[in-house]
């Protein structure tokens, strides 16, 4: 490949360079430049409010009557969970993990569920058990049916797609705004928002599986004579039984999620509720306790999901045992519940656990937490300082204002300046020399960037940086894309919080991608590494997301740098993960090929491995992209800055119009990044020809 | 051939001037009636040049009640496209396919399905088994659609797996199975309902050269048994000889040419087919019939061999008796003499 100078794209991104210089130059005469004019923001959000008002006026009414409705099944489910005897309820659960999964999973059940007893937390937490009992089979119901109308239907599926997307992208408490003021305060609304959040998964997993049903088996079924039902029924439906009862499990987990997250608005009495009063009452210890109730019960029912899910591959043996062993199994639980119940009448113990038996060890682990963090005092303060000294604040605001006496003890004089310029601009025509303009083209921004920092950049040249390299990477329709969302941001007057988020976000997902997707490397070579490593991924990816929080806020208080942790922590995740999976899974000759050409490690790793596994590894920074956003909306409850915090601030001052344009912001930054990375994945494995799985 | 030395002349399947293009305007070739005038390479050409697919252009050919019809031809050559053009999983773009005389292309979507349920049965290459069900059910699947009852659908599904040698794994599921015994579940399923037309779409190309010929003999014992009408797909030339008793050779869509596996050996129409056939030894490939030596008077006290037998298996009688053998056909009459000079004689035909 040629590449000079001379290049199209290469002049292209010099160009826009000397723009942003120019930008930069200007931008103290002309204001408009650093700060979109207060005159030209566009009042979406007073619009909203103002629409809203009025639709509420005329039609609150029927949105009164479906909460009144909805309610109903709530209720009852509550007071069914509560007046059955806990022992019972723990019976049945435990019975069905065995069924699902066996005798391990049937102890960790038990062992867990008791624990919400024995700590005092059972009835809120069946509260909370209902309303996902509630909510999943009609989660489920509506994403089976939209997923197999958007199987059969083309243009059903270009409509279902993108409202998905959205579902999936906007911040969840955005999503709570509308339905509150609907709905009005309850249960309700979190069932809404737990629906409305649960459904998508089962959507794109029921038409995944509908279409990876092989050709050859809807073949055979027609031509056995299977009418359009017969063939849907009973062939293409258990044939892609796994990835449906896949789905199941995913809009279960989703819809936990959601029922905690919803707790936030309150008049629940749910476990998240509690959660987050001790969080706010800053009783991290008490936090901790209840949090494990919530992630135990995450753990559980993932477990048992997943587990019917991966045993539908192999299951079963002859039909006829099988038939009785279900009978034998439905019976046994059914005796065994009226046994347990009836003993429940005799022993109280067993059907309400008393008060002054319950433990508490909040106060032990305050304590553990406290002398730990008086004993690494200095070390805590110094990783925080020297976190937000030399990495958060020159990311933010530069080097130009970072660098002080006070911070990195001198000042920044010319010499520096001139020392700073002079040497990465020198490095970066060395690579221009050796012919790699895209990593001159990256220095020069990057030295830009550090030095004047991401929020002091000015907005025209950051739309401009943003839409020519979307359209490097996409083509005109990912470039008119960019460039209308970014522009949308701008003129309803976010940018400025959008480019914090951004910031935070940008450091966490940097840090992950290098060091999570190092740590996948490593395991996908280390037996060990791997082993250790996988229990602790999946633990994270079940827990619901402001537990992980909990044990931050104890260490290093509220703050940016505390979220900045919690957001590295969870969205380190994918990158490990993807990693793993790519190198894990090359063709075996390609590496068995390189190794007999004489190649060392390294060499199979940094020219061979690397290179094939990149659109894998490029789909886990996809997917740490997203998991960093998702982290970064319930970080917003530590105080951050950015457009998760307007959502937030939406959320309790009940202003929809501001709080729903800052969530859809944020959905239009996740929806660009997601759509640029997949295409450079795509792009990348369509080129060594490789489908990725 | 696999059967008579006759075939029945009565036609089962016949499929006329069939095209499936691919395309966003692939009707509009064939909106009038003059493309019929064209020659079909130039207009298959034609059609290529505007950006569309043609997979298959105006195949004709006819299969007798009872004979074994093999499509042969390598990949890309419309082989699998031309087959579900018959059962309609693809529904051709122009042309007709009579079955028993009637135009399948006519028949609604419910005609068809029972058209499928009672005359229709189909082998895929890679099976086609339900993962969810056990060998007896997936083989009783399609009585199943239909509507029988259970206790039917068992009786009749146990009579093919005792034709197709199952017995002892009505239990096991598909997964539990190797290639052959699945595809022998396929072969199974696709007779249950006792088809009479029998489509197999390249039934042993994922199995073992080992398997595969024990599949091919497994084939036609079966075949002999059950006499269907079969369109026979493979990409294996030696397969085609092996089974078929007359065949198609397909490329670029079109057919290069039909006959008896002799016929295309002895008379192939151009350099294409010469490269399939030139590797094929002859021996093997020419029957008893094939070396009459027309001149030779019959013998009544010769050894008597039938019409059938593969000259190779005939070398160790040529060598001793000098005389020759005499060739009878299946009714016992005697056809004429075989001997080792019309042996060499048909050998240096073939050779030219």
């Amino acid at each position: 490949m040629k590449s000079t100078i001379f290049e199209k794209n290469t002049l292209s991104w010099i160009v826009i360079i000397l723009i942003t210089i120019v930008l930069l130059f200007f931008q103290d005469k002309w204001d408009w430049i650093s700060k979109y004019p207060k005159e030209l923001i566009v009042p979406v959000s007073d619009w909203i409010n103002f629409s809203m008002e009025k639709f509420i006026d005329k039609f609150g009414w029927f949105f009164l009557n479906i909460s009144w409705l909805l309610s109903w099944p709530i209720i009852s489910a509550q007071w069914l969970l509560h007046s059955v005897p806990w022992v019972v309820i723990i019976f049945l659960v435990t019975f069905t993990a065995y069924l699902s999964s066996g005798l391990k999973l049937a102890l960790f059940t038990l062992s867990a569920s008791f624990y919400m007893v024995l700590i005092g937390y059972w009835d809120e937490s069946m509260n909370t058990l209902a309303l996902v009992i509630i909510s999943v089979p009609m989660a489920i119901f509506i994403g089976f049916g939209l997923g197999v109308w958007g199987f059969f239907s083309k243009r059903a599926e270009k409509v279902i797609m993108p409202i998905l997307d959205i579902f999936q992208t906007v911040p969840t408490f955005a999503y709570l705004l509308p339905i509150l003021l609907l709905f009005g305060f309850g249960t309700v609304v979190g069932l809404i928002a737990s629906i409305l959040y649960s459904f998508p998964p089962m959507v794109r997993n029921t038409i995944l599986g509908l279409k990876r049903v092989p050709d050859h088996i809807i073949e055979s079924a027609i031509m056995s004579g299977a009418n359009s039902k017969q063939l849907f029924w009973q062939a293409m439906l258990p044939s892609c039984k796994k990835q449906i009862l896949l789905g199941i499990n995913q809009s279960t987990m989703a819809a936990l999620s959601m029922v905690i997250i919803a707790a936030i608005i309150g008049g629940t009495a749910d476990i998240g509720w509690e959660v987050l009063y001790y969080i706010r009452k800053a009783e991290v210890g008490q936090s901790l306790v209840v949090g494990l109730v919530i992630a135990l019960m995450a753990i559980i029912i993932d477990r048992i999901t997943s587990g019917f899910a991966l045993k539908s591959d192999k299951e079963k043996k002859s039909l006829e045992f099988f038939k009785n062993f279900r009978m034998n199994y439905l019976s046994l639980a059914i005796a065994g519940s009226i046994l347990l119940f009836l003993i429940a009448r005799f022993f109280v113990v067993l059907d309400d656990w008393p008060y002054n038996l319950s433990v508490w060890v909040s106060g032990y682990i305050n304590d553990l937490f406290e002398t730990f963090v008086k004993t690494f005092r200095t070390e805590i303060k110094q990783l925080k300082t020297y976190t937000l000294f030399f990495i958060m604040l020159p990311t933010k605001i530069g080097f130009q204002e970072a660098v002080s006496p006070f911070t990195w003890g001198f000042k920044l004089e010319i010499v520096h300046k001139v020392f700073y310029f002079a040497s990465l601009f020198i490095l970066s025509l060395w690579f221009l020399k050796n012919k790699k303009n895209n990593i001159f083209i990256f220095i020069l921004l990057l030295m830009i960037f550090l030095y004047f920092g991401l929020t002091h950049m000015p907005w025209p040249s950051l739309l401009l940086i943003y839409s020519f390299f979307a359209w490097q990477v996409g083509g005109y329709k990912l470039a008119l894309g960019t460039f209308f969302g970014l522009g949308f941001i701008v003129v309803v007057g976010m940018w400025p919080e959008a480019m914090i988020s951004v910031y935070l976000c940008g450091i966490a997902v940097v840090f992950c991608f290098i060091v999570g997707t190092s740590i996948g490397i490593w395991a996908a070579h280390n037996t060990i590494v791997s082993a250790i490593v996988r229990p602790i991924n999946d633990t994270l990816q079940t827990i619901p997301l402001f537990v992980i929080l909990i044990p931050f806020v104890m260490l290093f208080k509220i703050g940016d740098f505390t979220a900045l942790l919690a957001i590295i922590i969870y969205a380190i995740v994918p990158s490990i993960r993807y990693a793993e999976h790519g190198i894990r899974n090359l063709p075996s000759e390609v590496i068995d090929a390189s190794k007999m050409m004489g190649s060392t490690k390294t060499q199979l790793l940094f020219l061979v491995k690397l290179p094939l596994a990149l659109p894998v590894i490029m789909l886990g920074l996809n997917q740490t992209i997203m998991y960093g956003i998702a982290m970064l909306v319930i970080a917003a409850l530590i105080g951050t800055n950015g457009l998760e915090q307007i959502v937030f601030i939406g959320l309790t001052d009940g202003n929809m119009g501001k709080g729903l344009i800052a969530g859809l912001s944020m959905a239009i930054i996740a929806m660009i990044v997601d759509r640029i990375t997949k295409t450079i994945s795509e792009k990348r494995s369509e080129a060594l020809g490789l489908a990725i799985k | 051939m696999k059967n008579n030395v006759e075939l029945s002349k009565q036609i089962k399947l016949s499929c006329r001037n069939v095209w499936k293009v691919y395309g966003d305007n692939s009707d509009g070739f064939f909106s009038n009636n003059s493309y019929s005038q064209e020659d079909p390479s130039i207009l298959s050409k034609k059609i290529t040049e505007q950006g569309h697919i043609v997979a298959n252009a105006n195949v004709s050919f006819d299969v007798h009640i009872g004979e074994i019809f093999v499509i042969m031809g390598l990949s890309g050559s419309g082989k699998s496209t031309i087959v579900r053009c018959l059962s309609r999983l693809i529904e051709p773009t122009v042309g007709e396919i009579l079955l028993d005389e009637e135009n399948l292309l006519g028949k609604s979507e419910k005609e068809l399905i029972e058209i499928r349920r009672h005359k229709m049965g189909m082998v895929f290459q890679n099976f086609g088994l339900l993962p969810h069900l056990n060998v007896i059910e997936n083989i009783a699947f399609p009585l199943k659609l239909q509507g029988l009852k259970e206790k039917e659908r068992i009786k009749k599904a146990e009579r093919v797996i005792e034709l197709v040698g199952l017995n002892g794994r009505e239990s096991n599921f598909p997964m539990e199975l190797s290639g052959g015994q699945q595809q022998r579940v396929g072969i199974a399923r696709s007779l249950a309902v006792e088809p009479d037309v029998w489509f197999l779409d390249e039934p042993f190309s994922a199995l073992d050269p080992l398997i595969r010929k024990q599949m091919q003999d497994e084939f036609l014992r079966i075949q002999s048994l059950q006499k269907k009408s079969v369109v026979f797909i493979t990409h294996d030339f030696q397969e085609a000889l092996r089974i078929a008793d007359r065949m198609a050779i397909m490329r670029d869509g079109q057919i290069v040419q039909i006959g008896k596996p002799v016929d295309l050996i002895l008379n192939p129409v151009d350099n294409y087919i010469k490269d399939f056939t030139k590797d094929v030894p002859w021996e093997s490939v020419l029957k008893a019939s094939d070396i009459i030596d027309k001149s030779q008077k019959i013998l009544q006290t010769a050894e008597q061999v039938p019409f059938d037998m593969p000259v190779a298996k005939m070398l160790p009688l040529l060598s001793k008796k000098s005389m020759g053998v005499v060739v009878v056909d299946q009714a016992g009459e005697k056809l004429g003499m075989a001997n080792a000079k019309s042996f060499v004689s048909a050998l240096a035909i073939s050779e030219n």
